[in-house]
C-alpha cells in the first residue's frame, strides 16, 4: 500500500507537549516539512529558546541546542559562523524573541547573520502562564494585566517584523497565521522561503507566525481561532515585508 | 626565539597557536588589545573574528560555537564578566569547553580601569547560578598569560568544561619577552558536538532536566567530574619555603611583587617564603598546608579587600595565624609596604607578638 501521507521525517516521533488546541503543533510540523521538502535535515541545526517550545529539541529530528532565555540568535551566530555550509534555524516565542531577546535578535538581523528564525507570537508568555508579553494587545487581559493592558502602565505592544523592515541586513521578513488552512498554506511557503535565502546564502531571515495559546487566552481552541483574526491581525498585519524577487 | 609583547597580545597568539579560530568579544578596557589583536590575527589564519552587541551576546556565542565543534575563546574585564555570568553557567551546565579571559579592573560597579584581583570571589565561588564550577587559573608574567592560555585549552578539552584565565590590568598591559608557543594542528575529536547529523543519530547539547530525580544525577555527574579535576590538575609555585618561617601567599601580579619582598626579607634575615597558587580553583590546599608546616605567620597578598585569603585560612585551618595585607581600587601593592607587613607579623625575635588572624 503506497503512503499519501505521512509526518515529516524531519519531526521526531515524540509526542507533543502542547496544550490541547496549542498551534505550535501545527508550526512545528510547517518547519518540519519545509526542511524535509529542501533535503536539508541531516546539515540541520536548530536553536530551542526558552518558553514554551523550550523542548523543541526532543521534536525536531536535528542536531539541536537549547539556548539561554532570549539568546537563540547569538548562539546560532556562534553556530552559523562556524560551520558556514550548515543550515541554521531559531523557534522563539514572542516572550523570549520580543523582550529579553531584542538586542540579540536586532543585532543578528542587523549583520544578516545567515539564518533563519522562526518567531511564534502568542501575544503572552504562554509556559510560565499567561502574563502580559511585549506583543499583549491594548486591553487584553493577562496575569501581570488583570484590568487589561493599558497604555499608560504597559506601553504598546512591539512590531517586530515592521522594525527589522527598517534594516538593511534582513532579505526574508514576513508574518503569517495559521488561524485557518489557506494561511497555513501561506505559512508553509513563507517558512520554506526563509530557508531558502539561507541556502543562497543572501543573509538574514525570519517568519513571525501568529499563534493561540487557548489554555491562557481562556477560549476554546476555535474561539481562540477567531479571536486571533478578529483581534490580532488588524494590529499585526500579515504579508511579506522584505522579499528577494 | 623570544619576542617582546604586551600581555593581552601574547594571550591572543598564544590562543591562535594553540588551535583556537574563533573569538567573539565586546571592547573593555583594559582587555581590548586582546580583541583589537585578534579582529586582525583571525581572518589570517582562516579564523571568525566577531564583534558582538554585548557581552551577554558574546558569551551565547562562544556556546553556540562550542556546541558546533570550535576551540572558542571570549575575554572581558570585571563589568562584561559580570555580565556573561548566565553564559557561564548554561556552558559548564551544557559542559562546553571554552576559555574565558578575565583581565580584572577596580570594582564594584563601573569600578575603575586599574590592575585589581577584586573578582576572585567571582571567579572561582561560580558567579552564575547553580552547581558549577569553572577552572581558574592566574598567570604571573607575559610568558604565563601565553602557557596558560595553551593549558587553558588542553583543559577545556580535556574535562568538557569553561576555564577562566584571572588575569589582571598590569599582566594584560606590561611587555615582556616571552617564549612563543608552537602551533598545534591535531585537535582532539568532539564525538558530541551538533555539527549536522549525517549519517549518525542526532546530537542536543541542553542543560535543561525538568525531572528532579534526573536533573540531580546530572549534578552528581558534574560533581564527579569537579572532584576529578580537583584530584589531577592543582597548580602551585613555591620560593623558599623549605625552612619559611613566616609564608607568604600571593597570586598573579602580587606574587610578582611578594617574590622581590620575600628576597629583601630574606637579607634582613627573616626566613621567608612565597606559596603561589596558579590554579585558583582547584586550590592547592594540601599543598598550601604542606608548605606552611614550618610557618609561625601567613601574610596573604591581594589586590582587593581579601578574597583569597578566605581560602588560605580553611586551607590551615586555623593552625598558623594568617594574616593579610591588600590594597583595592586600582591601587598597587608597594613591596616596601609589603616587607614592613613581614617585618611586623615575622620578624626574627618578634613572632610572637604576631596578632592571632
Amino acid at each position: 500500500m503506497s503512503s499519501t501521507f505521512a509526518p515529516p521525517e524531519a519531526l521526531t516521533k515524540v509526542p507533543f507537549h502542547y496544550c490541547p488546541g496549542c498551534t505550535h503543533g501545527i508550526i512545528h510540523r510547517l518547519v518540519g516539512e519545509a526542511i524535509d521538502r529542501l533535503s536539508i535535515r541531516e546539515r540541520t541545526i536548530g536553536v530551542a529558546s526558552v518558553g514554551c517550545s523550550v523542548l523543541a529539541y526532543n521534536y525536531f529530528n536535528v542536531d539541536m541546542q537549547q539556548a539561554a532565555h532570549g539568546r537563540a540568535p547569538a548562539v546560532a551566530t556562534g553556530i552559523k559562523r562556524v560551520l558556514p555550509d550548515r543550515v541554521v534555524f531559531t523557534y522563539q516565542g514572542d516572550g523570549d524573541l520580543a523582550s529579553i531577546g531584542l538586542a540579540e535578535l536586532v543585532h543578528a538581523a542587523a549583520r544578516g547573520e545567515r539564518i533563519t528564525v522562526i518567531f511564534v507570537n502568542n501575544a503572552n508568555y504562554g509556559m510560565t502562564g499567561g502574563q502580559m508579553a511585549p506583543t499583549t494587545l491594548l486591553g487584553q487581559i493577562t496575569t501581570t494585566t488583570p484590568s487589561g493592558r493599558a497604555v499608560k502602565e504597559a506601553g504598546y505592544p512591539l512590531r517586530v517584523v515592521e522594525m527589522l523592515a527598517t534594516l538593511e541586513g534582513p532579505v526574508y521578513l514576513a508574518r503569517v497565521s495559521v488561524h485557518d488552512p489557506a494561511n497555513v498554506i501561506r505559512a508553509r511557503r513563507a517558512i520554506i522561503k526563509a530557508f531558502e535565502v539561507q541556502l543562497q546564502d543572501l543573509g538574514f531571515a525570519l517568519v513571525e507566525v501568529l499563534s493561540i495559546c487557548p489554555t491562557n487566552w481562556g477560549k476554546k481552541p476555535v474561539e481562540a481561532l477567531s479571536w486571533l483574526k478578529e483581534h490580532m491581525l488588524p494590529v499585526f498585519p500579515l504579508g511579506e515585508f522584505r522579499a528577494v524577487s | 626565539m623570544k619576542v617582546l609583547m604586551k600581555g593581552n597580545e601574547a594571550l591572543a597568539e598564544a590562543a591562535v597557536r594553540a588551535g583556537c579560530r574563533c573569538f567573539f568579544g565586546y571592547p573593555i578596557t583594559p582587555q581590548t588589545e586582546l580583541l583589537e589583536y585578534l579582529a586582525r590575527r583571525l581572518p589570517e589564519v582562516g579564523g571568525v573574528f566577531l564583534q558582538a552587541e554585548s557581552e551577554v551576546a558574546a558569551i551565547n556565542m562562544v556556546y553556540g560555537a562550542a556546541g558546533a565543534g570550535a576551540r572558542v575563546l571570549t575575554s572581558s574585564s570585571g563589568p562584561g564578566i559580570s555580565l556573561k555570568q548566565e553564559g557561564i553557567s548554561y556552558l559548564a551546565a551544557a559542559e562546553l569547553p571554552c576559555v574565558i579571559v578575565n583581565i580584572m579592573r577596580g570594582g564594584p560597579g563601573l569600578g575603575g580601569i586599574q590592575p585589581s584581583q577584586a573578582d576572585y570571589f567571582q571567579a572561582t565561588r561560580g558567579g552564575g547560578h547553580g552547581d558549577y564550577r569553572v577552572i581558574v587559573l592566574a598567570p604571573a608574567s607575559v610568558q604565563e598569560m601565553a602557557d596558560l592560555a595553551v593549558l587553558a585549552f588542553e583543559l577545556a578539552d580535556a574535562y568538557r568544561n569553561p576555564v577562566m584565565i584571572l588575569g589582571d590590568g598590569i599582566l594584560g598591559q606590561m611587555m615582556e619577552p616571552l617564549e612563543l608557543p608552537p602551533f598545534k594542528e591535531d585537535l582532539p575529536a568532539r564525538e558530541w558536538a551538533t555539527d549536522g547529523c549525517r549519517g549518525r543519530a542526532r546530537r542536543i547539547i541542553n542543560s535543561l532536566y525538568l525531572d528532579a530525580e534526573e536533573l540531580e544525577r546530572h549534578n552528581l555527574r558534574l560533581q564527579e567530574k569537579y572532584r576529578r579535576i580537583a584530584e589531577r590538575e592543582v597548580r602551585w609555585e613555591e620560593y623558599l619555603t623549605g625552612d619559611a618561617q613566616v609564608l607568604v601567599v600571593a597570586f598573579g601580579t602580587c606574587a610578582r611583587i611578594a617574590r622581590a619582598t620575600v628576597k629583601a626579607a630574606r637579607s634582613e634575615g627573616i626566613r621567608a617564603g612565597l606559596f603561589r597558587p596558579i590554579t585558583l580553583w582547584p586550590y592547592p590546599y594540601r599543598q598550601l598546608q604542606a608548605a606552611a608546616a614550618s610557618a609561625r605567620a601567613v601574610l596573604v597578598v591581594e589586590m582587593n579587600a581579601g578574597q583569597m585569603v578566605e581560602d588560605v585560612r580553611l586551607a590551615l585551618e586555623g593552625r598558623v595565624p594568617v594574616h593579610f595585607y591588600g590594597r583595592t581600587g586600582g591601587m598597587v601593592p608597594a613591596s616596601g609596604a609589603v616587607l614592613q607587613e613581614l617585618r611586623r607579623i615575622g620578624g626574627v625575635g618578634r613572632v610572637q607578638h604576631v596578632r592571632p588572624a
